[in-house]
């Protein structure tokens, strides 16, 4: 696959020795579909939650409840759930991960929730926000939702939709961002070359 | 970079700080959910050993370690071997034979936790010595004034109170001085220590010049039961001279806030109508407390790399 720039974004442009495997366009689309598709299979629309997983989970989510009342005229409530206490990695690593944020604004119980994510990987972090969200509540079924599948996964963990399916090394770093450092604006999903010493996602 | 373990808050840099504000802040949130528990540190092991009785602070301790899943232990003086006459390394080489994962030590002499940090491969937490420090007492002050004032940088905090004897003053005074705080600080000339301004703030013996124009208002807890007679001939005349009521208050900034690190004397430190004007400030500070706290263990379990005995906080950033 070939870079591309999406006509719409002039300023956008890969950062050095990355190539775009989907610009913002391609992803508007994918959240479109992955919109239809979730209201085919969900005929209880009020028990909707949409959960994203920060931070590139939460534009994404906030364009797919936009979908949801664009296509049905339905509100869709959005939380944000932040794994990083969960993480089963935190016994082994010297550094301290970043604390994200949690606002989780109504109960989970017996709601069906869709958990929205940029880029999936191992499986681990859908695994640590499965226990975040038991923490809350109990929902009537949990499914998720990744723009990007790059593969390598560690733990059973399959996805519900996907934007996209994208071969990639395990060294590779596939990272979603906004073209102008803030995820407000056009997204894009890069993948970089891996480094030498990469110690390696764990999406 | 922080060191392994938090003695004081003179060792912080202000990236430090932010860095603990700024986790505490995600900590609050854990304590308004139903389940008010992440599986964060379970299988660590958290000693609380306190040789000066404390009620809130152990507690606030045991429930920040509680609310990350560790295992806290209290391990008071009046229980403890130390009743036996063992001496104080003597216990911390024992307690570390029982491999805990981080102690939080208290005690009335200064410099103690920094004895028993010195032994232990653990890290210790301060949680009071003597007149020294207590960080974070300052640090769950700095969280409740940003969260109040939405900055920290440029604000005037007035500290009244018994400087001389006040580990909560000096752990402050560090503190807001590195944020970007100017900080006076007012008392009785006797409760001034001499040199008071090498640490960067100005001193005052007039309460109403040291609040003129401040935002924040820290009252100290007078102790009564040590100072009386010797410090201070009367707590009436302290309370008249020092006390924060409303009509004092109103030198300060219209929307400034008062503080007081707990147990409130009523009547002498606060009056009555200000204990329960806005006592919203001060049980803040102590859900607050919780959440630094939590924010402080989280980030000082981290596994030291070998042979390097401080913990790399960097910046935290996902790669």
């Amino acid at each position: 696959m070939t870079s591309q720039q999406p006509e719409t974004q002039p300023n956008t442009r890969p950062p050095s020795g990355g190539r775009v495997v989907m610009d913002d366009v391609a992803i508007r689309r994918a959240l479109m579909r992955i919109a239809h598709e979730i209201l085919e299979r969900c005929e209880d629309l009020e028990h909707l939650y949409l959960v994203a997983i920060p931070n590139g989970g939460v534009p994404l989510a906030r364009q797919l409840a936009a979908n949801f009342k664009q296509i049905a005229d339905v509100d869709v409530v959005v939380g944000i759930l932040d794994t990083t206490l969960y993480r089963d990695d935190l016994k082994i690593k010297a550094e301290r991960p970043r604390l994200r944020e949690t606002e989780m604004p109504s109960a989970v119980d017996d709601r069906i929730v869709i958990l929205v994510d940029d880029v999936l990987k191992t499986g681990r972090t859908i695994r640590a926000a499965m226990d975040a969200l038991m923490d809350f509540g109990r929902p009537s079924s949990v499914q998720v939702v990744g723009l990007v599948d790059r593969g390598h996964r560690e733990l059973p963990i399959k996805l519900d939709y996907v934007g996209k399916n994208v071969p990639t090394q395990p060294d590779e770093e596939v990272r979603m961002s906004g073209s102008d450092g803030n995820l407000d604006g056009a997204l894009e999903v890069v993948v970089m070359p891996g480094e030498p010493e990469s110690s390696g996602g764990t999406r | 970079m922080i060191g392994r373990d938090l003695l004081g808050t003179e060792d912080l840099d202000r990236a430090d700080i932010e860095r603990i504000l700024e986790t505490a802040e995600h900590m609050r949130e854990i304590g308004r959910r139903a389940i008010k528990k992440v599986p964060t540190l379970r299988g660590r092991t958290i000693v609380n050993l306190f040789f000066e009785s404390s009620t809130r602070t152990k507690s606030s301790f045991e429930i920040a370690g509680k609310r990350l899943s560790a295992d806290v232990i209290n391990f008071a003086a009046s229980s403890s071997s130390l009743k036996k006459s063992e001496s104080i390394l003597d216990t911390a080489r024992n307690l570390d034979a029982m491999d805990p994962d981080a102690v939080v030590v208290r005690h009335a002499v200064a410099g103690v936790p920094k004895q028993i940090a010195d032994v232990l491969s653990a890290p210790v937490i301060n949680a009071g010595d003597g007149a020294h420090e207590h960080p974070t007492q300052a640090l769950l002050d700095l969280l409740t004034v940003r969260r109040e004032k939405g900055r920290i940088d440029g604000l005037t905090i007035a500290i009244i109170g018994d400087i001389l004897h006040s580990r909560v003053a000096r752990s402050n005074i560090y503190a807001f001085r590195k944020m970007g705080a100017e900080v006076r600080v007012a008392g009785p000339p006797q409760m001034i220590p001499a040199a008071i301004e090498t640490l960067g703030v100005k001193a005052f013996t007039s309460l109403r010049e040291a609040i003129d124009g401040v935002d924040v208002v820290m009252a100290l807890r007078i102790q009564n039961e040590r100072l009386t007679g010797t410090y201070l001939p009367s707590v009436r005349e302290y309370s008249a001279t020092y006390g924060i009521d409303r009509e004092k208050l109103k030198f300060a900034k219209d929307d400034a806030i008062v503080m007081h690190p707990g147990p409130v004397n009523r009547g002498v430190e606060l009056s009555h109508d200000l204990t329960d004007h806005r006592p919203g400030v001060i049980l803040d500070q102590v859900r607050n407390g919780v959440a630094i706290r939590m924010a402080v263990l989280y980030l000082l379990s981290g596994r030291p790399q070998d042979g390097d005995p401080r913990v790399d906080l960097g910046s935290g950033e996902e790669k």
